[in-house]
């Protein structure tokens, strides 16, 4: 196979590689392909307090679970001086705190961080609650008004109604009547439970399942949040949410279920005035983050594996890593395919880095003035008769001395961005001083002025690269492009072309030919 | 005329770039591993000379401080001597001694130094300040050549020396390269030099061209380059195919001087021939490295063909008559 063969294959996987890899990580991995994407996350706090009595206590939360469109980040509880665990129960996750002797107020907490995922992305598992009907038992002589008054009610929601769903509706609205008298004589006995216990009976009686549902609406800083209570009932093979009060059929916006069936939210045993309230904040937090949490519940190997496992410090370091191979391209394009002579084939790049901490103009005139600087030095230093390590080092200390100077003056005269001038890599401008310094004695100012101008063009090109929004987000979230530009880069190896310096270099070469 | 010309016009004419011509030619016909036997001068001199290639005399070879002094030794007992990095490229680090006058010595140029000036030199070849890659290097000294005063009038302050590109072992192109008072006496083309194309089959001159513009005149002598021909050009082209044993480079530039006392001789090797060349001969070089490659494809026999036959080939097929 010949080389040039070889070249396209490799460069193709690897191009399809990073490619693929980042639509991957986008699709399933929630990654936002373009940067300022934003989530609203919300915290909830659920917050169990009640009075410890000196006994032996043990406190069981209803726990949510992960729904759509609502998907669960992350979890923490906390209880000081309390045993916890987490059990399944009857299909319902509890979480269990325990501890052998409390007195006075408790507060246990628990916490969780739930965002809306895209609804498409999720795949809608059905709800798998029993449909049974439990009827309510209104058998003994006290209930006999209650029985005749549910009757009553169900056979006037039949005729006003054609079908299972639009029975309930018409049942919940008979219920709410205010001035309905069997209503009224239901509501009164079940004045200690809630009206969506009284809907689920009333339902049974309809021959239709039923259950509560509690929940809370998430809105942004709310504190002291009651559960709110909806019906669920078993209409035609699914379950329809409806709102009690208004009749509103469907799950609401916002909200977040926290527990299905009948089961009390919390039990506690060895307290009493035992009380849950919820809080809930919203942030807006940047979809990356948010995918980047949802892998690590997950533990997507792509991630767990990735510079996202590593400190947010050396993360913010390898952010300017990733931008490297950018850079290098940049030198490429500008090298093979224009022509451009620069000082130092990667130099443009280490010069680019050092912009992206300056800012550009800052940068090219504190460059300017220590190579202007430095050569001044050198030419006084190349009559000292010094070895040439020597003399490098003398220059990398007057590049110190030039630097502290630049810094100091500045900083009295209040320029604060000629500060940074301590992102210069040293070495590199003692090394650019001592390389122009040997051009401009052997070539002429010229050359070293077509090279420095050269340089300077390559590194702002590349700057400008580097800073690119889009090319800075993926650079970062999607690393995995660096296989498809270390394909394009053995592509331009390829290139066996003119560059655009020959097309100006040749341009009379008609008039020479002979 | 406008201030580029077009890609197509380009190759049209023949015209190798510099991407063509490092992924084309150099990459696959110059093995990696024969580079040193070019980059390092002290070594092509070996293999010349196992050849029996002339080159210039050896001095004395350097390749650390410690040997500074054994270095001033050997040339306090000559007049004249040329000071070179061993793995310099384009010309630089290069001094060329002319005389002595008293503890001085006169260059080239007319310029003094001492020998606190030449010591200093010689540690900054050996630091690596004339070397690719700023790699610490070796210093060679050698006895300077007396180039042939038929080319005096062309050449200023330097020795002109020829530029043959030999591909495959056939010669194909040649230019003389003759210094100017702008390229501070060296040869280099990006110096201001005029490179001067000479047809491969006569030795004539075709274009004479300094900084990318056609000159009839030297600058300094003034004298004509239309009037040129070089002397023992056989020899030379001859000389220059048998670089290609000795190296084993396909794609190959071979550096050679016209000394008055012993002829033509190899001053050095080159494995990425510039491209220049193609202005001052008034053609692309392409259409000859196609004819060589399909030559060869052609006649399996040709790759069996001595330097004699190889020469005689491109005299025929790449000279002004052909």
């Amino acid at each position: 196979m010949s080389a040039r063969l070889q070249v396209v294959i490799w460069a193709a996987l690897l191009v399809a590689l990073g490619i693929g890899l980042s639509i991957y990580k986008s699709i399933n991995l929630g990654f936002p392909l373009f940067p300022g994407e934003y989530r609203t996350v919300w915290t909830v706090e659920a917050r169990v307090s009640f009075k410890a009595r000196g006994e032996p206590v043990r406190v069981s939360l209803a726990l949510p679970r992960d729904q759509v469109p609502m998907h669960i980040l992350e979890e923490s509880f906390s209880g000081t001086g309390y045993g916890f665990q987490q059990e399944t129960r009857n299909n319902q996750d509890r979480a269990i705190w325990s501890r052998r002797d409390a007195r006075g107020p408790q507060s246990l907490f628990y916490k969780l961080s739930v965002y809306r995922a895209d609804e498409n992305g999720l795949d809608k598992t059905p709800l798998t609650m029993p449909a049974v009907v439990r009827k309510p038992d209104f058998g003994s002589i006290q209930q006999e008004s209650m029985r005749l008054a549910a009757e009553s009610i169900i056979a006037r929601a039949h005729q006003l109604s054609a079908d299972k769903d639009t029975l309930v509706r018409q049942l919940l609205k008979l219920l709410n009547d205010a001035n309905n008298p069997d209503a009224i004589i239901l509501r009164a006995d079940y004045e200690d439970r809630s009206p969506v216990d009284l809907m689920v009976d009333m339902l049974a009686l309809a021959d239709i399942p039923a259950h509560s549902v509690r929940g809370i609406f998430l809105e942004h800083n709310r504190r002291q949040l009651q559960p709110q209570e909806m019906l669920e009932a078993y209409i035609d093979g699914d379950w329809i949410m409806v709102d009690p009060v208004t009749g509103h059929v469907g799950m609401p916006d916002n909200f977040f279920v926290w527990q299905r069936g009948g089961v009390s939210l919390v039990d506690v045993t060895g307290g009493s005035q035992s009380q849950v309230t919820f809080s809930v904040i919203a942030n807006d937090i940047s979809a990356r983050t948010v995918a980047l949490q949802q892998g690590k519940v997950e533990t997507v190997a792509l991630l767990d594996f990735s510079i996202y496992s590593l400190p947010i410090e050396q993360q913010s370091v390898f952010k300017l890593i990733l931008l490297v191979p950018i850079g290098a391209l940049m030198v490429i394009l500008f090298r093979v395919f224009i022509g451009i002579r620069t000082s130092g084939t990667f130099m443009p790049v280490l010069l680019a880095l050092a912009f992206l901490q300056t800012q550009l103009l800052t940068g090219l005139v504190i460059f300017l003035l220590v190579l202007a600087v430095g050569l001044a030095v050198r030419s006084y230093l190349s009559r000292l008769n010094l070895l040439l390590v020597a003399r490098i080092a003398a220059v990398v200390v007057v590049v110190v001395i030039i630097m502290a100077t630049i810094s100091v003056i500045s900083y009295k005269l209040h320029i604060e961005q000629a500060l940074t001038v301590v992102f210069f890599p040293m070495i590199i401008l003692a090394w650019t001083i001592e390389r122009m310094s040997i051009l401009w004695e052997e070539d002429g100012a010229r050359e070293a002025m077509i090279q420095i101008a050269g340089s300077l063009l390559v590194a702002s090109a590349a700057y400008f690269m580097m800073t690119n929004r889009y090319i800075e987000h993926w650079s970062f979230n999607f690393p995995e492009l660096m296989f498809a530009v270390l394909g394009v880069i053995l592509l331009l190896g390829q290139y066996s072309g003119y560059r655009l310096s020959e097309l100006i270099r040749f341009r009379d070469i008609q008039d020479t030919m002979r | 005329m406008s201030w580029l010309i077009s890609p197509w016009a380009l190759a049209q004419h023949g015209i190798l770039g510099m991407n063509g011509r490092n992924i084309n030619y150099i990459a696959r016909y110059n093995r990696r591993d024969r580079y040193p036997l070019v980059d390092n001068k002290l070594l092509t001199k070996k293999a010349a000379l196992k050849a029996g290639i002339t080159v210039p005399e050896l001095i004395a070879a350097v390749d650390s401080p410690a040997g500074i002094n054994r270095l001033m030794q050997a040339i306090d007992n000559h007049e004249e001597f040329v000071l070179k990095p061993v793995r310099g490229s384009g010309g630089k680090g290069i001094v060329v001694i002319e005389r002595r006058d008293g503890d001085l010595f006169v260059k080239a140029s007319g310029n003094t130094m001492t020998a606190e000036d030449i010591r200093r030199h010689v540690g900054d070849i050996l630091s690596g300040l004339y070397s690719l890659g700023g790699k610490p290097d070796a210093v060679m000294v050698e006895e300077r050549v007396h180039f042939d005063p038929v080319l005096f009038d062309y050449s200023y302050e330097g020795v002109p020396d020829l530029r043959i590109i030999v591909f495959r072992g056939f010669p194909v192109m040649a230019m003389l390269r003759c210094a100017t008072h702008s390229s501070g006496g060296r040869a280099n083309l990006h110096q201001g030099a005029i490179g001067v194309g000479i047809d491969l089959c006569t030795g004539l001159s075709l274009n004479a061209v300094q900084k990318g513009a056609l000159v009839t005149v030297h600058p300094d002598t003034g004298h004509a380059f239309s009037n040129l021909k070089i002397p023992n050009w056989d020899t030379m082209l001859d000389l220059a195919a048998r670089c290609y044993e000795v190296t084993g480079l396909g794609y190959l530039g071979c550096d050679i001087v016209l000394d008055q006392r012993y002829g033509p001789m190899i001053l050095e090797l080159n494995a990425r021939p510039g491209l220049t060349i193609q202005v001052t001969n008034g053609t692309g070089i392409l259409p000859r490295l196609r004819c060589i490659e399909e030559l060869l494809e052609r006649d399996e026999n040709a790759c069996e063909w001595g330097a004699h036959r190889r020469v005689m080939f491109s005299k025929d097929h790449f000279g002004r008559l052909a």
